[in-house]
Order: structure tokens, then C-alpha cells, then sequence
């Protein structure tokens, strides 16, 4: 926590990253469905706006950064002092991701009424969506975290994980409802997508606050939630001790 | 009673991949990956008892590092066995976990952008360390090594050194039974080492604590530990007190003199290495010495006379170039 307080100026920095995303993507929706008459997909403009904040603020809760850190953390032999304590390290990644999100609200909030003050959007909320979202976006964070985690430990095999991170990165910008709502997506890969855990890491908490979700689709997906994150732990439990076995503490 | 440190037999064996030079050899590595196997450690037994302060010597790449790898868990042995307190150091278990340290120069386990202290507190939260044995060890800790001025500034802060003592402090909050330490005095001025040895000592006093440590200052090596273990290419050269160690690999003996008469004339005694006015220094054969004193003393006016072994340094090198 009281690292991620330290540098103010970077914390700053990297928001704004992660806010002009979204806010790119909901003016060019926008523009297209004003150009179709208003709407797209079942989404109006205002709805745009809508889904493209929520998203940001779910997005920000659910991200995690690990995979880009974890080979470094064996590279320099940082691992090596996690190993020596009698705590697994992912508690420490968990401590400074909830952390991290806890001090960048002080940013996102602030951004998040600008963007409603510009773009006026139009929620429709509701109360059964409304609690029923706590639990999926925890749920979302924690499929997000543990399989993402799980990936990270491709470091111990390979140096170069930079090829495997883009992919994965490209996979789940698509596949989680950034690029566009998945109901503008053919149905061919809105199927996919719905094999694929990246929608329940982002889009569906998204579409649940914003309605567009019967309460029975709402619950079959947070059951299918808890599928992914026991598969994706019993997947972390199952690597780490691999990976740990045969990590042969380089670089020191 | 269970030794606290045991190896029986141990041994590892790294895969290290190999590519010739220039681009045919970077071409062929893309379809076929050469690795050879290097033999990092071979064959190592050792029993250390718990309360020993124990020296572990070798030259770099000697297999040092990886034992104590193998010791704490970090690298799982190829064959044989190791074991700390009766556990095997790769299961990681967590009692295992709490009860050891590792200290390797220049590597941090402290938060690099927060004050020291936080790091400290975060280490007592981890190890379960109740408040007032933390603020106990804290105080102790602070006095011997200084570090009043340092616990709040940020670790980015700090000198070298200054950092290297919180490491060490920050490595002993939880009171561990086992340290091992890989060259703990790195980076500290000649009056920090000195400090922190005594620290080491006392902590050793103090507490029972086992201490393996390894160290390319002998002044280190001859201050806390009365046995060393030389490890060398991988296997043990030799194992028993820092005094056995000179009388085994020490030929020779530096015998000094000072004369009443400058001007008497020394050849024909033995091999002179030095020789101003009054004084002189003689490098004689360890089985010889003692005659060849007797023989200086009766021939010659003789003020004083010692005897003494070459320094630590020498012999330590001796005893790698004997083997290479």
C-alpha cells in the first residue's frame, strides 16, 4: 500500500492510460451509432457513453500487471527472497494490486464524472443488478488475477515472454468486450467468447450494471465465474509447483 | 540430536545450454539446442551442529552459492540428500521457513521506495513476531548496527552500505535459528564489518543460532568461525578448524628478527626475504623451524624473534592452486 503512494506523479501517469482507452473507443462507437440513426447493436448513443465508463471503472478493478513484471522477478533473482519467506508470494501481487486500485480511485473518480459531465450517459440501474455486481466484479478480479498470474509463470521457462504477453493482450482486448459491446460482435464469436474466460473478467459486470442482463443470465454467469476460478487456481496450484521445482534461481 | 545442517551426498548438475560462435552456430541452435551438463556441486557431505559458526571457503563458481541453494530450498538437489533441522529445504515447509535466514550481498528483500522501517513492520506481519519481541530485536538491532538515522528514509536513499546493514537487520527480525549468510559484509567499510562481526558473534552467543557463512574477507572468516569448510570445483577440500587448515597447507613459517648488531652477517642460514639494518625475516620450512631458531639464538645477539604463519590470504590461495 505505501508503495504505491510513492510516486504520485507516475500513478497520475498511468491512469491516464487507462482512461483514454476507453474514452476512444466510446467516441468512435458513438459517432457510428449517430450515423445509423442513433443506435447500434441494441446501444444508443448515450449508452455508449454508458457502457465505455462502466467498463473503465471494471477494467481498472480487475486489471492486474504481473505478467509484465514476473520475468524480471526472476531475472534479477527477486524471487528468490519470496521464496525464503514462509508466505506465498502471490499474497504480496494481491496486497499491492488492491492497493494500487485503492489510491488510483482518487483519480478515477474525479475522470469518471468529467466523462459523465461530456458525454452524458444514461444509466439504467437497477437494484438486483446493482448487488449482484459486487460479487461478479470480485469474481471478475479474481478469475482475472489467478489466471493471469498462472500465465506469468510462463517466465520460469522461457526469457521471452514479451511474444506471449501481446497475445494475450490482443486475445483479451477483443474477447472482453473493449474493442466493442458483444452484442455488435458476430454470433460466431460472441459463442467463442462465451467459451472463453476473458467476457467474465470485464464485459459481463459491465452489462449486468447497465441492465442489459436478465437476472437468470446473471447468475448462470456468476456460476460460470466460479468455474473459471477454480479451474484457474486449481491451474495455478498445480504450475507453481513445477515451476518452482525446476527454477534453477538464475541471476544470482 | 538432529544436526542443524546435514548434506549427505549431494550433488547438481545444471543444464547449460552451448552455441559455437557467428552465425552458422546461432543458425544450427535453431533447430537443434546444445546443452551440456556442468557439475556445480559434486558429491558434498558436511554436518554442522546447531550452535557452530562455520566458514564455507572457495574461489568463484567453486559451488558455494549453489550449496547454500540447496540448503534453503531455493534449488532442488539433482541427487542426495539435504536436510536443516530435519527438514528438506526444497519442500519449503513453513515452519522450515520460519526459523532460517539468507543474506546475499547486494540483494534486497527491502521495499525499494518505501523507509526502511515499513519494510521491517511488513517482515514482523509475515513471520508472525509479536510486538514486543519485534520491538525488543528492533532496539537491539538499531544499537549494534546504526541504524537510528536510516529507518525512515526511503531505501532508494540509502548508501550501499547504509543498505546493506538493513538487509541484515531486516534478515534477523524473526530471530532465525539458521543465517546463512552469502558474503554479508560486502559493501561495508572496514568499522561497519568490524561491528557486524561482532554482531554475528553475539547474535551466536546469544540466541544458539547456527551461522554457515561464506566471505572473501578472511578477516571475517578468522573473527567468527573456528571451523571452515573449502569448497573447490564442486567437491570439499577440506573440513575442520581454521588452525588445521594453516598447519595442513602452510610449508612455511615467517621468522622476524631484530639485532643488536647491524651489521652481522646472515647468509647461510636460510632463504631471507627481507633485510634492513637490524631487522631481518627468514621463510623456513615448517618442519625446520624450530632448530633454526635455536640455531639464530645461539649463534646471534638476538633482541627479538617471531614467529608466524603467512597470512590467511596466501594460504587459502595456496590451498585452491595445490588443487586446480
Amino acid at each position: 500500500m505505501l508503495a504505491q503512494i510513492q510516486y504520485r506523479a507516475s500513478g497520475v501517469i498511468w491512469m491516464i492510460g487507462s482512461i483514454i482507452e476507453p474514452v476512444i473507443f466510446l467516441v468512435v462507437w458513438s459517432r457510428v451509432a449517430r450515423a445509423r440513426g442513433g443506435e447500434v447493436g441494441g446501444y444508443a448513443e448515450n449508452e455508449f457513453a454508458a457502457y465505455y465508463i462502466v467498463l473503465m471503472l471494471v477494467n481498472h478493478v480487475t486489471f492486474t500487471w504481473i505478467m509484465h513484471v514476473f520475468q524480471s522477478r526472476i531475472q534479477f533473482g527477486q524471487l528468490s527472497f519470496q521464496l525464503m519467506r514462509p508466505v506465498h508470494p502471490i499474497h504480496e501481487d494481491l496486497s499491492d494490486n488492491v492497493a494500487y486500485k485503492i489510491v488510483q480511485l482518487t483519480v478515477m473518480l474525479p475522470a469518471v464524472i468529467i466523462l459523465i459531465l461530456i458525454f452524458q450517459p444514461k444509466f439504467n440501474f437497477e437494484m438486483w443488478s446493482l448487488l449482484l455486481a459486487v460479487p461478479a466484479i470480485i469474481l471478475a478480479l479474481a478469475v482475472r488475477f489467478t489466471l493471469e498470474w498462472t500465465l506469468a509463470l510462463v517466465a520460469f521457462w522461457t526469457t521471452r515472454v514479451n511474444a506471449i504477453n501481446q497475445s494475450y493482450f490482443a486475445i483479451i482486448m477483443f474477447f472482453s468486450g473493449r474493442v466493442a459491446p458483444m452484442a455488435l460482435l458476430p454470433v460466431t464469436i460472441q459463442s467463442i467468447a462465451s467459451a472463453l474466460p476473458f467476457y467474465y473478467m470485464i464485459a459481463f459486470p459491465v452489462e449486468l450494471l447497465l441492465g442489459k442482463l436478465t437476472p437468470a443470465q446473471a447468475l448462470t454467469n456468476i456460476v460460470i465465474q466460479l468455474g473459471w476460478l477454480a479451474f484457474a487456481l486449481m491451474l495455478l496450484v498445480s504450475l507453481w509447483k513445477v515451476a518452482v521445482k525446476q527454477y534453477s534461481a538464475v541471476g544470482n | 540430536m538432529v544436526a542443524a545442517v546435514l548434506a549427505d551426498g549431494l550433488h547438481k548438475t545444471y543444464q547449460v545450454p552451448v552455441r559455437g560462435a557467428g552465425i552458422q552456430a546461432a543458425l544450427k541452435s535453431l533447430v537443434h539446442r546444445e546443452t551440456e551438463a556442468v557439475q556445480a556441486v559434486k558429491n558434498v557431505n558436511l554436518e554442522i551442529a546447531e550452535g557452530e559458526v562455520v566458514g564455507f571457503l572457495g574461489p568463484n563458481g567453486a559451488g558455494k552459492t549453489t550449496t547454500i541453494k540447496m540448503l534453503t530450498g531455493l534449488l532442488h538437489p539433482t541427487t542426495g540428500i539435504a536436510q536443516v533441522f530435519g527438514y528438506q529445504p526444497a519442500k519449503r515447509e513453513h515452519q522450515f521457513l520460519m526459523q532460517i535466514t539468507l543474506v546475499m550481498g547486494q540483494r534486497n528483500q527491502l521495499l525499494w521506495d518505501i523507509p526502511v522501517i515499513d519494510s521491517f513492520d511488513r517482515n514482523r506481519v509475515i513471520y508472525k513476531v509479536s510486538k514486543t519481541d519485534y520491538e525488543k530485536t528492533l532496539d537491539e538491532l538499531v544499537a549494534l548496527l546504526d541504524l537510528d538515522s536510516l529507518l525512515h528514509k526511503p531505501v532508494r536513499n540509502l548508501s550501499l552500505g547504509e543498505r546493506m546493514k538493513c538487509e541484515i537487520a531486516v534478515a534477523l527480525l524473526h530471530r532465525p535459528r539458521m543465517l546463512f549468510l552469502d558474503e554479508p559484509t560486502i559493501g561495508l567499510d572496514v568499522t561497519m564489518q568490524r561491528k557486524l562481526r561482532e554482531f554475528i558473534t553475539q547474535y551466536n552467543q546469544q540466541t544458539g543460532a547456527t551461522v554457515l557463512l561464506t566471505s572473501h574477507y578472511m578477516a571475517d572468516v578468522q573473527a567468527l568461525c573456528k571451523r571452515v569448510i573449502v569448497i573447490h570445483h564442486g567437491s570439499i577440500l577440506f573440513d575442520g578448524y581454521l588452525d588445521h587448515l594453516v598447519q595442513r597447507f602452510t610449508a612455511h613459517k615467517t621468522i622476524s628478527i631484530k639485532l643488536s648488531d647491524p651489521l652481522v652477517d646472515l647468509s647461510g642460514y636460510g632463504e631471507l626475504i627481507t633485510r634492513s639494518e637490524e631487522q631481518a625475516a627468514f621463510r623456513i620450512p615448517n618442519r625446520e623451524a624450530a632448530n633454526f631458531t635455536s640455531r639464530l639464538l645461539r649463534d646471534l645477539d638476538i633482541v627479538d624473534l617471531t614467529v608466524e604463519d603467512p597470512p590467511i590470504e596466501e594460504i587459502i590461495e595456496s590451498v585452491f592452486n595445490q588443487s586446480a
